[in-house]
């Protein structure tokens, strides 16, 4: 939709600037000290695969101790404290340093800036998450272990464990404070820096997803900060927040912990919707349908998402008026998720499609995303809710949202823009195979617990009764095969960087139409707009 | 015809599940309350809908997938929007919507129905057991699980084989007439738990300082199994739930029975009301030594071993070792009011709901063995502990 009156050639004026402009320092410092948006981009990037491996490896362990009845491999309070941490993991490590990875390198690109509008702040909202994934996995090794009591850290068992808590609450923290401040960073980017002529209806959908989830973030994770400070004062300030015999009431942890989780879901979602915005209509040669009701079905999504949290309380006792408006407005979110789902099907809708690998991870997102959101509707469903609660098909559920949803994005993702970042292809019959296992894996390992969840099989259990033991088996033995094949995932990336003899095209997409494809170089300069294009 | 359907399938899952559950389970389990079966019903007629959706939708992407191809020589359309079809598929999902949302709300509130019950029992959690409380019968005891440890530890070399109900059984179960309408009080004494019987429609969380309510009626004479649903510390898996619904008269005997075997209503002081829930003993047994650490190692079996391990050693750092402990080769008194009130702010809870005899012997146990110099103690001086 955008197009620029001229290309612009980033080389073409360097005479008055300073040589070290044109190229990033060497080493340690290089990386220690940057403010480069795609130097950045990088780091969050590798971080958050390095995190998806760690706490891939702890879902493996919990795996393999459910291969069978009984408890083989770990103890049940480190089984606790495995669930916990490969929540935090996922959700704080891994899918939402990636989303950020994605905004870091491609906003500036797609709105034709130089760089994210605050680098500096950019540099420390990136290494903050150092320090906070230390204490989040160093929790593991202190006395009493880390934190066991799920990644929602419901009180009063929270309460009761060791000094892990505090580290975790304080990685948290931190977490959020790094959040925030990438936020601050994607909005002011968004809003001032845009290209002469690109307007907002003329954005990208990435751009736009990414400054809906901005907003969402610095709404909520304040949020959160408030609740594990409050969990903090309960531990060790004598307060009763959340104590009934001090005044207090632990049901509110969950209001408040709800509050910013559910649309915690929609920060780990929406950028994914924004990637496969890209991706599909440029494989499908065709321009994406429905530009304006995308915008208008994800700002209606964002909103509704403040609104919904009791639906992950209708097992706490709510009145019957809580929970049927929390019923009504949670099955509200699938009107526009619907628009949108149709929307991306009516572009594949005669077009010319061809299917690379970002396309198969793509359209292997919206098939899963759909099964995710249909349970999802199940689940909204007050009175069937109550009967799933806490079991395994809610396990299934949000799996097959976060992982299908945004994980098969990001892989999407990392494909379609990795011959623009590296300058090189990488191998495309690796590339596929890597997604054939991952799909297969993938729907081995959860759509089983469905019907593990319908049996009444709860979560978070290290041990079952003997009748769940087949579903429970054929589940390992996906998740082992999805869980290898991202080793295949770490191959490919590696190879494609160090690999010199597949020159990626500076247009390598036929039907890519965003700016970073049309109007930059491959591969891309160290500073990248100098001077902005301007977009009719 | 969904609903004929649905039933057959329920009949058919019926008669696999006796007396284990089938293996390879798809489907809800068969619904033994009004409740559970509208939560059945409610639960087809939206899977249904979906599979409905699934197959439109999906059929017109992968006819595109297979038609639209560049490889078959696709050229691609341009056009790019449809107000029209826009709006249709906005509007067509909301009212599908209104369709699903109608017969769940009428269930909501059925759920929330908990008026003119026949009877309440009062269901308080702890880790990691229940506890039941008949309010207009006098019953009162806790249920906690039968399995035995060495059938569920199997990394210290092989486990005992595995009992059919295994996790899903427990000493006492929970006895209920059928065709009553039975409201469940529900709290707990320490964390979140949730006292959840599938077939029976509740899952409710017990929330300590709160009484939630529930309520269930159920139709046939069986035994409904559950779990606690709210991740509630390490022993969140070993916390089962066992209904038995059985006719007016056996009920009747199981309440007659229960009582004989409680012991006499407790007098005014709240030092006793916490013994209230102990079975009764005989007051005039004398125990030797040896009877008391033979029965020791039984108790500590079923209600020690899971945190502090099978030879003392305990589960380090959380669970603390025993062999060679300070509170077990010291003073008898401070280990006895441990093990009465349990250690705030870690998982040691109170296990004041043990007889004397039975917390004697424990003690008695744990001093003596493993290397343990403590010394055994008597069930005179636990009683005189709780005073």
């Amino acid at each position: 939709m955008s197009t620029a009156t001229h290309a612009h050639d980033t080389h073409a004026h360097g005479d008055d600037h300073a040589h070290d402009h044109h190229g990033p320092p060497a080493g340690f410092t290089r990386w220690m000290y940057t403010t480069n948006h795609k130097d950045i981009g990088t780091m969050y990037l590798w971080f958050s695969f390095t995190m998806f491996l760690l706490g891939g490896t702890m879902a493996l362990l919990i795996r393999a101790e459910l291969f069978q009845p009984g408890l083989q491999l770990v103890e049940p309070q480190f089984f606790n404290s495995l669930t916990t941490v490969h929540g935090l993991v996922m959700v704080f490590g891994a899918i939402m340093p990636a989303f950020v990875g994605f905004a870091n390198w491609l906003i500036p690109m797609q709105v034709g800036a130089a760089d994210m509008a605050f680098p500096r702040m950019n540099n420390w909202s990136f290494w903050l998450l150092i320090p906070a994934a230390l204490l989040l996995v160093g929790s593991f090794f202190v006395p009493g272990g880390a934190a066991a009591s799920g990644w929602t850290l419901y009180p009063p068992l929270i309460i009761q464990q060791g000094i892990s808590i505090d580290m975790t609450i304080l990685a948290v923290h931190i977490l959020g404070a790094s959040s925030i401040m990438g936020s601050i960073n994607i909005i002011t980017t968004i809003l001032n820096m845009r290209a002469p002529g690109m307007t907002l209806m003329k954005m990208p959908l990435f751009v736009w997803t990414w400054l809906i989830t901005a907003y969402l973030l610095i709404a909520v994770m304040p949020v959160l900060a408030g609740a594990v400070t409050m969990l903090l004062t309960d531990r060790h300030f004598g307060t009763s927040f959340f104590n009934a015999a001090g005044g207090g009431d632990p049901t509110m942890f969950l209001h408040i912990f709800w509050f910013f989780g559910h649309p915690e879901v929609y920060i780990m979602i929406l950028p994914a919707f924004g990637i496969v915005s890209q991706i599909i209509p440029a494989f499908a040669r065709k321009p994406l349908f429905g530009y304006a009701s995308m915008v208008y079905a994800t700002s209606s999504i964002a909103i509704l998402s403040f609104i919904v949290w009791g639906h992950h309380m209708f097992t706490v006792g709510m009145p019957a008026a809580g929970n049927l408006f929390f019923m009504y407005a949670t099955m509200l979110i699938a009107v526009p998720t619907g628009v949108k789902i149709f929307n991306w099907i009516s572009t594949m809708w005669k077009g010319s499609m061809t299917f690379e690998t970002p396309m198969l991870f793509a359209v292997g997102f919206l098939c899963l995303f759909t099964i995710g959101g249909f349970s999802g509707l199940v689940l909204a469903i007050t009175p069937v809710d109550i009967t799933l609660h806490n079991t395994y098909y809610v396990v299934a559920h949000f799996h097959y949202v976060l992982v299908s949803g945004a994980l098969f994005s990001i892989m999407a993702g990392i494909y379609f823009w990795l011959p623009k970042w590296t300058g090189h292809m990488y191998n495309e019959t690796l590339g596929k195979t890597h997604f054939w296992l991952s799909m297969i894996g993938f729907n081995v390992a959860f759509f089983p617990q469905h019907f593990l969840g319908l049996a009444g099989m709860p979560r978070r259990i290290p041990d079952y009764a003997l009748q769940f033991t087949e579903w429970n088996q054929i589940s390992t033995v996906g998740a082992f095969i999805f869980g290898f094949s991202q080793i295949l995932f770490l191959y490919i990336v590696v190879d494609t960087i160090r690999s010199t003899h597949r020159k990626a095209a500076d247009k390598q997409w036929e039907g890519a139409d965003s700016l970073e494809w049309t109007h930059l170089p491959t591969p891309l300069p160290y500073h990248t707009f100098e001077v902005q294009p301007v977009v009719k | 015809m969904p609903v004929k359907f649905n039933r057959a399938v329920a009949a058919a899952a019926a008669f696999l599940s006796a007396p284990v559950l089938a293996d390879y389970h798809v489907d809800i389990l068969p619904p033994a309350t009004p409740i559970a079966q509208q939560i059945y019903d409610l639960h087809f007629g939206i899977l249904w809908v979906c599979v409905g959706i699934f197959v439109v939708v999906f059929g017109a992407m992968f006819w595109s997938v297979f038609a639209h191809r560049k490889s078959r020589g696709a050229k691609a359309a341009q056009f790019h929007e449809n107000t029209t079809i826009e709006i249709i598929w906005t509007v067509v999902p909301f009212v599908i919507l209104i369709g699903m949302a109608y017969p769940a709300t009428k269930t909501v509130l059925d759920m929330k129905d908990g008026s003119n019950p026949d009877m309440s029992i009062k269901v308080t959690a702890y880790q990691w057991k229940w506890e039941y409380d008949y309010l207009q019968d006098g019953v009162r005891f806790y249920s906690s699980l039968k399995t035995p440890r060495d059938q569920i530890e199997e990394h210290h070399g092989k486990g005992a084989p595995k009992n059919p109900n295994y996790l899903l059984e427990v000493d006492r179960e929970m006895v209920v007439p059928v065709g009553k309408k039975v409201r469940v009080l529900i709290t707990s004494n320490d964390v979140i738990h949730g006292w959840y019987v599938p077939q029976l429609g509740v899952n409710q969380y017990g929330i300590p300082g709160f009484v939630k309510d529930a309520w269930f009626k159920i139709d046939k004479p069986g035994t409904y199994l559950g779990q606690c649903s709210q991740i509630c510390g390490k022993e969140h898996g070993f916390m089962p739930i066992v209904v038995k619904a059985v006719n007016a008269d056996d009920y009747k005997k199981w309440v007659a029975d229960t009582k004989a075997k409680m012991p006499p209503p407790p007098a005014a002081e709240p030092a006793a009301q916490v013994a209230a829930a102990a079975p009764a003993e005989d007051p005039n047994k004398k125990w030797t030594v040896d009877e008391l650490k033979a029965n020791g190692q039984k108790v500590y079996a079923a209600n020690c071993q899971a945190c502090h391990g099978a030879e003392g050693k305990g589960t380090p750092p959380a669970f603390p070792p025993l062999a060679g402990s300070k509170v077990a080769n010291g003073a008898k008194g401070a280990q006895i009011d441990l093990e009465l009130k349990g250690k705030p702010g870690t998982a040691m809870a109170s296990f004041a709901s043990l007889s004397d005899s039975d917390l004697a012997s424990v003690i008695t146990h744990t001093r003596t063995s493993w290397g343990n110099k403590g010394g055994e103690v008597m069930p005179a001086e636990v009683k005189a502990a709780r005073k």
